[in-house]
This record gives C-alpha cells, structure tokens and sequence, in this order.
C-alpha cells in the first residue's frame, strides 16, 4: 500500500484523536486506530490539555471540585483546542465558556473567578517594569495634571464586578481566608499587580477602577479623577491614588493621549 | 561528538525547585528546561532562570517545534527560541523526532511520524531552517513508541543517522524510551542501543516509566518514576561502548524533592565518572 502523503497522514492522525466514534475514522488510520497504543496519544493529548487548563484556573478548580472541573475542561478542550505551545495563555476562552455552560448556571460568579484566575497567569508572565513611585506624581503641579497620564503597570490588571464579590470567592480559593465564610452579596473589584517577582492582589473600589481604566486609556490624571468621581462621587481621590501607588499600580508618568478637552 | 559540552550528568529543572537548584552547589551539575515554559513577556519564570543560570549551564529541550510536522517549524516559534537562546547560551539545544502542532492547533503530546522518504525529506528541512536561525548544531531525541507503522521506510536509528549525515545534527539518545518502545512494539532495546553511532550521541535521557492503566502489556513514558534497573543495565551498556555523555534524569509527575533527585542524578554521575577520568 503507498504510505498516505504526510500531510494528509497528520490531518488525518490528528482528526482520529478528537474522534469519539472510531466509524469516522479515515480508512488509511484504521490500521493505527485500531492498536491499544493509539489511546495513549488520545489520553495524553486530552490529558495535558486538561491539566493546563487546571494550573491556569485552580481557583475554579477548588470552587467546584476536580470531578467537575476535569469533565468540564475535557468539554472546553473539545471546542478550544490549545493554537500555540506556551501552555501558559492557554484557556483565554475559558471564561466566556463558563458564562455560557449549562452546568454552571448556578454559579453565575463562576466566570467571573475564572477571568481572576486568568488575570493571574497574565500578571505572573507579563513584561518586567519600573514602578512609578509616589514622589515622581507628588512632585506634579496642577497644570501638569492635565497634560499627564499614569500608565498602568504592564503586569497591572483590574475589573469592577457590579453584582457579586467574585474577588472575595476568588482571594478565598487562592489561600486568603477561609473560602467556606459567610460572603456581603455586593458588587466589589479586584486589582492584581506584580511589582516584583511575586503577583499581588487587593480588592479595588468602582472609584479605583475607572480610574485604572481611564489611565489604561491614555486620559489625564484630570480626567481620570473625574472619571472615578463619575463611578462614586464621594470617593476620596487622595487616598484612591496612594492605594493604587502603594500596589504598585502604575509604572511611569507619560503625555496624554487623549485631546479631549474637560469641560 | 559535541566536544564543547560538560560530560557530566543534569537534572530536569523544576519550578518547585528554583530555590534549591539556584543555591545548590553540587559540581559539573546543569539542568535541563523546555523553552516553551520560559516563552514569556517577563517576571520569576526568567528571573529564575537567570539566577541559575549564573551557578549552573542549562540545555534547552523543546518539546513543541514540531519537526516532523508536514510543514516548516512555526516562525515566530522559532524567533522566540532563538531569542531564549541568545539570553542563556545553553550548552545543548534538542528536540524530537515528532509532530504536535498542525492545521492551527497544538497537541500536548509527541505524535509519531511514518519514517518514510518524504518525512525524513521534511524533517531534514525543518532541522535544517532550525538550526539556520539558531546558528548552532541542535540533538534529536527518539520519542516512545506505542504503535507500529506499516509505512516505516527506514528503522527509527537508520533514520536518524541519515538526518544527521544530512543535516549535521546530533542525536539525544533516550534509553528510556528505547525500552519503553521496543517491549511496546516487541523488538529487542538492547540491539537498538548498540546499533546506534557512537559519534552522533552529544546527550542521552534516562527516566521512568510505568504500565498503561488499561492495556497491561504496554508502558507508558510517564516520567513519574526512579529511573528502572533494566534502564540503568542499558544505559551502562551504551556508555561502556560509547563513552561518557551528558545525561539527563527526568522527572515530570509525582516530583520529589531536590535531594532525592540529586541522588539519582548522582548514580548516572557515577557510571559517567570513571570513563571520565580514564578519557
């Protein structure tokens, strides 16, 4: 028999081990197909998809247990094959997955730890920075605060959860505190940075996180103060700012990007 | 033979090890990464690594380029090694004799390839663009085997050497799997350690295996083990006819601790030492 082309081999090698019925098998891999040692390829692809799955979402996994976690990764897997081999990133879908997963359904906070967990492993491999320190932005005169904007920390990631206090479930299932205790069912932000080797984290107010995302996107100082008064107008503006300073939030001063005038 | 390399034996490196593996001062130890964990932006990962890397050499050990994939290896893949390579100039650079990425996804695993004129046609081109980029000589490994072929053209080591005579690689010699593939596909382990050319091994690997949980008769590369006796009896019986290399003790799941690795890594250290000083 002329051996198969060896792209034509591999497409078809590879459509076998997603196969669950063996009938839609190539008839050129049946002879491979039909060994003992083709479900060892089968397991162990599946099996290191679902374990990076697990490393990069084990506040998810200690929420809901590893039975419930495997077999809803084996299920992420099928329709979210790894694309690259830096097993790192893999999973940027998962998240979205869960929003939307049946089982899950009762877990409206679920996806919610998982987008934690994700912020996480970015965090843990973002680039290396300095961090802007306090006296850098004390020495800023007025004017000059609306022409500046504090850029976030490459490692330096936030979100606002409006209903639920999805960074209190998830800090829990990472070893703050104890995961089983009585929870304030109220919205709440996370903030996680890493200033130096290790990846920190802290709740973060509705203030605190408007003012992170107008910096993020290149407003003044000014108009990141009004931002987050927008988001609670009886924030204090001098102690948000030394909070975000004090996690290492921001890594330098920079020009504006924005022309947008405050009117 | 890579003349330029530390005849000595290494350690798989461990990320619950940094500490101990950046503090240890054992002698001619180096370790052992897969690039794929170090493809990062920035933070500890690398940072580790460089605090190692001042105390100890490193190999780098990729296990996702590819090779025998129907297509060129992945540029930017490729540029993210090189840049690693640059950064830690490691003493060994290898892959293996397998494919994992294809038609835009990636399998965490070793697949096989049929040994056939236009595979070793393929993978002589991807050694060949690989080492192009790096600029330095990389070794092959041998993956485990679990299934046999109809379609081989060539034996796995008459394959090697060809892509070796052809594209000036070396060859990383993995006892374990040797021994693992050939109680799998039923062919003798130790004719297929001394058919292979003494001057084209610059590293060999040794670690455990363990029997498949459903099909008794087959083993399984877990890398979960204490290196077996019949693989240490093997290793011996190369190093005796070939003389010492770099070698390798690899331990990926159920990882004890630094010490205990140490140890084993001592034993391969003790066949490789004698040979050592009569050389």
């Amino acid at each position: 028999m002329t051996p198969l082309p060896l792209s034509e081999y591999q497409s078809a090698f590879a459509q076998a081990l997603n196969a669950a019925n063996p009938l839609t098998v190539a008839p050129e891999l049946a002879a491979l197909v039909q060994q003992p040692g083709f479900a060892v390829y089968r397991n162990t692809v599946l099996k290191g998809c679902i374990d990076a799955l697990q490393a990069n979402y084990p506040a998810v996994a200690r929420l809901v247990g590893d039975e419930w976690f495997r077999a809803a990764a084996a299920e992420f897997v099928r329709g979210n094959p790894p694309e690259r081999p830096m097993l790192i990133e893999y999973g940027e879908e998962f998240a979205g997955f869960l929003a939307v997963f049946e089982p899950a359904a009762a877990m409206s906070y679920l996806a919610g730890v998982a987008a934690l967990d994700r912020f996480w492993a970015e965090a843990h491999t973002a680039a290396d920075a300095a961090v802007l320190d306090a006296e850098t932005l004390a020495a800023l005169t007025p004017e000059r605060t609306r022409e500046v904007t504090l850029i976030p920390h490459p490692a330096a990631r936030w979100r606002w959860f409006a209903d639920q206090p999805v960074y209190t479930i998830w800090s829990r299932n990472r070893g703050d505190g104890d995961p089983a205790a009585d929870l304030e069912w109220c919205g709440e932000g996370a903030l996680l940075t890493r200033p130096h080797a290790a990846v920190r984290w802290t709740s973060a107010s509705a203030a605190g996180v408007a003012f992170l995302d107008s910096c993020a996107a290149g407003h003044s100082i000014e108009r990141a103060v009004i931002a987050a008064l927008g988001a609670d107008p009886k924030a204090d503006l001098a102690s948000l700012v030394h909070q975000l300073l004090s996690v290492s939030a921001f890594t330098a001063l920079a020009p504006s990007t924005s022309t947008e005038s405050v009117s | 033979m890579n003349t330029n390399t530390a005849v000595t034996a290494g350690l798989g490196l461990k990320p619950q090890h940094y500490e101990a593996a950046s503090t240890c001062r054992a002698p001619s130890l180096w370790f052992e990464i897969h690039p794929e964990n170090y493809m990062v932006a920035g933070g500890p990962r690398l940072a580790w690594l460089e605090s190692i890397r001042t105390a100890h050499p490193l190999s780098l050990h990729g296990v996702a380029l590819s090779l025998a994939a129907a297509a060129a290896p992945d540029e930017e893949h490729l540029r993210r090694l090189a840049t690693l390579v640059r950064r830690f100039e490691p003493l060994l650079i290898s892959e293996h004799l397998a494919w994992s990425q294809w038609s835009g996804a990636y399998r965490p695993d070793l697949l096989p390839v049929p040994r056939t004129k236009e595979a070793l046609l393929q993978v002589a081109a991807n050694v060949d663009r690989t080492q192009e980029v790096l600029q330095r000589r990389i070794a092959i490994e041998n993956p485990s085997h679990y299934l046999a072929f109809e379609s081989h053209d060539y034996g796995e080591v008459d394959f090697l050497a060809e892509l070796a005579r052809r594209t000036g690689c070396a060859l990383l010699l993995d006892v374990n799997n040797v021994y693992v593939s050939a109680n799998n596909l039923g062919y003798n382990a130790a004719e297929v350690v001394d058919s292979v050319p003494s001057d084209l091994v610059a590293e060999i690997h040794l670690a455990g295996h363990s029997t498949d949980a459903a099909v008794e008769t087959l083993l399984i590369d877990s890398h979960d083990a204490p290196v077996a006796p019949a693989v240490w009896a093997l290793y011996e019986r190369l190093i005796e006819r070939i003389g010492p290399r770099p070698t390798l003790v690899e331990r990926d799941a159920e990882v004890p601790s630094f010490d205990e690795l140490l140890r084993e890594r001592a034993q391969a250290h003790a066949i490789l030492q004698p040979l050592r000083e009569a050389a």
